[in-house]
């Protein structure tokens, strides 16, 4: 009965998105309050309707209701109870229910906190966001509906996929789609600008906070994700270039450029056209990735079904998404006027080739991607474009970026002195230099990881140099900066922290060229080195899991005689889904990881093993922890600006509104 | 400066940039792209010996050798062609004989594709869609045996 109830709730949020989508934007075009004030109400309703339809289905797998043929086909009643609350979104029909879940959130917070935006650009966000919840409404229910029933229920299901039963995925997708499809909003915000034709200063106040939102969960999403695949998989990668990885780097470039623009329009009124572009290219690679994942088009871990319908189907949505706005962009996008004027040599100027950086690399990464798939549709030859094209193209694009970030933190705005700034970043220079120097004398190794690493030393340092000048300015004593700490926005150590964060993964990237690797038998009691550790395998032994029997090998890892860690690599069966994945033992020494995987025992007794050393390898993801905490401390500054907001607000008022 | 040389500053970065970028991907395009093939088609279009390629098909029945230290030996057919392969590293979990397989790596001079990595699909009903491409066009393939719409896994192993 509930899974019915939840099958009919989505049908009317499919109702209720389109009186969203016709009725505010029609206030808005006649001027009619009443028929603006609608949207926010009519988003929370929807938002009601999404989120019960939601919890029927989690309901349903909870309870292990195999009359669903989506319960039947991914879950098992032995599955654990986390696993059935994750399972509902690893797999396609369940996943969209996350993506319009997702969407009615952010439509329902932009109802909820923006009371204090002008009427018709709020109307209008929440109508264009609800085009894009009637569109993927639609999607599901003509075309994969998790509700449908089966008519003969078996006893048991099909059990989950054994690579996505872990906890990190129960965590990743969420946050992934939080950010991506988060970057709905700003799209909508920009169309909206586009049809109300008001786009300044107030925009990207009220825009900036909900792409930092979006950026900061992206950001967290993708490093879990690659967290989750260098443990799962195996073989110690974290990172494959595979299309569907770079689906959610495309937006993540892309949202990080806006987050950069957004401050250079609302500071200085400039580079309106460029923002309103960037935010609908953000939200249009989510729609690309989308497609790439969901259609069919690709076949990896994350594409569950290929039919094509669906393929058909979400092609359309993307191209009437991406084509509209593109075309609303280009009618409207001729009448802005050009805001503050700079020099080259300035924040702006800084600002605007970090954004050329940003794009151009995101570009590399889509031709990438697009290409394989371009030639097979075109000639049917079939190729693989990976990892070698990606650092030939992607890496050479970014390392001035890591060089140019310390930089434009310290140039003024409007008119900078590259010499000036160049002083400030003395230290973080001598710092970089003295980093590369002593680990080239004293480890050695590839070039390359030595000149990174100095480079990475010179972003963490170099991103707080902006902070400390303000702090100590006019050279004020120790206690005085204390003092100046909390006088300073947090938005100015949330970019450095952001900032910092990325030279942290830089650092963890460039210490792998330090690592270590090894491919052996061993027979229990048998000791292997690997870098400054030597790894015993004490037994091999079997259990039973939940929903699995594993294989397991017992491993102590010393150094110099002493126990430092034990870990116990695993191979899992399956047996329901007659798979088996390997649960690779990880030991955190420091920053570095031993990290071991086992396949399965041969004949002769001995257990193949995969062993790697990983020095400061965790900072990967720490960088990106840091740089999501950036975000959020950024974030937490601006409530402070809501006032200012108002402000503006009331002055724009005064004067007559623009023509509609 | 005048406003015009300003422009003229910023776009040519962006063109500099745009062209370094554009440089780069058509020489990255040109060095770093892997065409795949099966064993009847890597026997017709005879790459050159050295090129990095990836080699898909079945495991040959009774075709795997284990040769000491995590080295291993076994042959992908289509059914038609045979193709020896030799690899240095773990087996994906799922590697079985009769299963599909793509492996990646490079043709020696003696007719043995010397593999560096080795993927199998993560699912016993699952074929890797340029596995079944490959055998659809030799003729042999069976549609019984193709993936029922269910989700499946990729797992890689990659040797150094």
């Amino acid at each position: 009965m509930i899974v019915e109830t939840g099958h009919y709730a989505l049908v009317l949020a499919l109702a209720l998105a389109l009186v969203n989508s016709v009725l505010p934007i029609w206030g808005a075009a006649v001027g009619d309050r009443r028929l603006m004030s609608i949207a926010p109400s009519v988003a929370l309703a929807s938002f009601g309707f999404i989120a019960y339809s939601y919890f029927a289905l989690t309901y349903a797998h909870v309870t292990s209701d195999f009359s669903l043929v989506n319960v039947v086909e991914n879950s098992h009643s032995l599955k654990p109870l986390i696993y059935k609350i994750s399972g509902v979104w690893g797999n396609h029909e369940g996943s969209m229910m996350l993506w319009v879940l997702v969407l009615a959130i952010f439509a329902a917070a932009v109802a909820l906190l923006s009371s204090n935006m002008p009427a018709d650009l709020r109307a209008n966000t929440l109508a264009v966001q609800s085009w894009i919840s009637a569109a993927f409404l639609l999607f599901i229910l003509l075309t994969s509906n998790p509700f449908a029933r089966i008519a003969n229920p078996p006893i048991e299901g099909n059990d989950l996929n054994p690579l996505l039963q872990d906890p990190g995925l129960a965590i990743h997708p969420p946050l992934l789609y939080l950010g991506y499809v988060g970057l709905s909003i700003t799209y909508s915000f920009a169309a909206a600008a586009l049809i109300t034709g008001r786009i300044d200063a107030v925009f990207a106040r009220f825009v900036r906070p909900w792409t930092l939102i979006a950026w900061t969960c992206l950001t967290l999403g993708i490093a879990m994700g690659s967290y989750w695949a260098y443990y799962t998989l195996g073989w110690g990668g974290f990172w494959f270039w595979d299309p569907v990885e770079n689906a959610s780097l495309m937006p993540w470039l892309a949202a990080t450029a806006l987050i950069h623009c957004t401050l250079v329009m609302e500071k200085r009124e400039a580079l309106k056209i460029w923002t309103i572009f960037l935010s609908i290219l953000a939200f249009s690679l989510s729609l690309i990735g989308t497609f790439l994942v969901r259609s069919g088009v690709l076949t990896s871990v994350h594409t569950f079904a290929s039919d094509p319908l669906r393929g058909v189907f979400i092609l359309v949505i993307l191209v009437l998404f991406i084509g509209g706005s593109l075309a609303l962009f280009a009618a409207r996008a001729g009448g802005l006027k050009p805001g503050g004027l700079f020099a080259p040599i300035s924040r702006e100027g800084a600002l605007v080739l970090n954004n050329l950086l940003l794009t151009t690399s995101c570009a590399t990464v889509l031709v990438g991607t697009l290409y394989p798939l371009a030639l097979e549709a075109l000639t049917g030859e079939k190729i693989s474009v990976g990892a070698p094209f990606f650092n030939l193209t992607f890496v050479p694009l970014f390392i001035p970026l890591f060089i140019l970030m310390p930089i434009g933190q310290s140039l003024a705005w409007k008119r900078g002195d590259l010499l000036a700034a160049a002083q400030r970043l003395t230290f973080a220079i001598g710092c970089g230099l003295i980093v590369a120097l002593a680990l080239a004398a004293w480890r050695g190794g590839p070039v390359l990881s030595v000149i990174l690493s100095g480079l990475a030393a010179y972003v963490i340092i170099g991103s707080f140099a902006d902070v400390a000048r303000r702090l100590f300015a006019g050279g004020a004593s120790f206690a005085a900066a204390g003092r100046r700490l909390f006088g300073l926005p947090r938005q100015a150590f949330g970019s450095a922290f952001a900032h910092a964060g990325i030279g942290v993964t830089l650092l963890g990237l460039a210490a792998t060229g330090w690592g270590a690797e090894r491919i052996t038998s061993m027979r229990p009691g048998e000791t292997v080195e690997i870098g400054p550790y030597q790894l015993t395998l004490e037994d091999v032994s079997k259990r039973q899991g939940p929903n699995y029997a594993e294989i397991f090998g017992r491993t102590t890892i010393r150094s110099g005689g002493v126990v430092k860690a034990a870990i116990e690599p695993a191979m899992r069966a399956y047996p329901s889904r007659k798979t088996s994945r390997s649960e690779a033992g990880i030991a955190t020494l420091g920053f570095g990881q031993v990290y071991m995987s086992i396949a399965e025992v041969a004949p002769d007794g001995k257990l193949d093993a995969r062993i790697y050393w990983k020095p400061l390898v965790a900072l990967i993801w720490l960088g990106a922890l840091i740089m999501a905490f950036g975000g959020a401390l950024s974030l937490s500054d601006m409530r402070l600006r809501v006032g200012v907001g108002r402000r503006a607000r009331k002055s724009a008022a005064a004067s007559p509104l623009p023509a509609e | 400066m005048t406003r015009k040389q300003r422009r003229l500053v910023l776009i040519s970065c962006g063109l500099a940039v745009i062209g370094l970028a554009v440089g780069l991907v058509l020489f990255a395009l040109r060095d770093n792209i892997v065409f795949f093939y099966g064993p009847s088609e890597l026997a017709q279009k005879a790459p050159s010996p050295g090129a990095r390629l990836r080699l898909g098909g079945l495991v040959k029945q009774g075709s795997l050798q284990r040769e000491g230290d995590a080295s291993v030996r076994f042959t992908v057919t289509d059914l038609k062609q045979d193709v020896p392969v030799t690899y240095v590293g773990l087996l994906p979990d799922l590697f079985r004989e009769g299963q599909g397989v793509v492996a990646e790596g490079t043709l020696g001079a003696d007719h043995v594709f010397r593999a560096d990595s080795v993927l199998a699909k993560h699912d016993e009903r699952y074929m890797p869609r340029e596995v079944a491409d490959a055998l659809k066009k030799q003729g042999v393939w069976r549609e019984g045996a193709a993936p029922t719409g269910a989700q499946d896994g990729a797992q890689a192993a990659t040797a150094k």
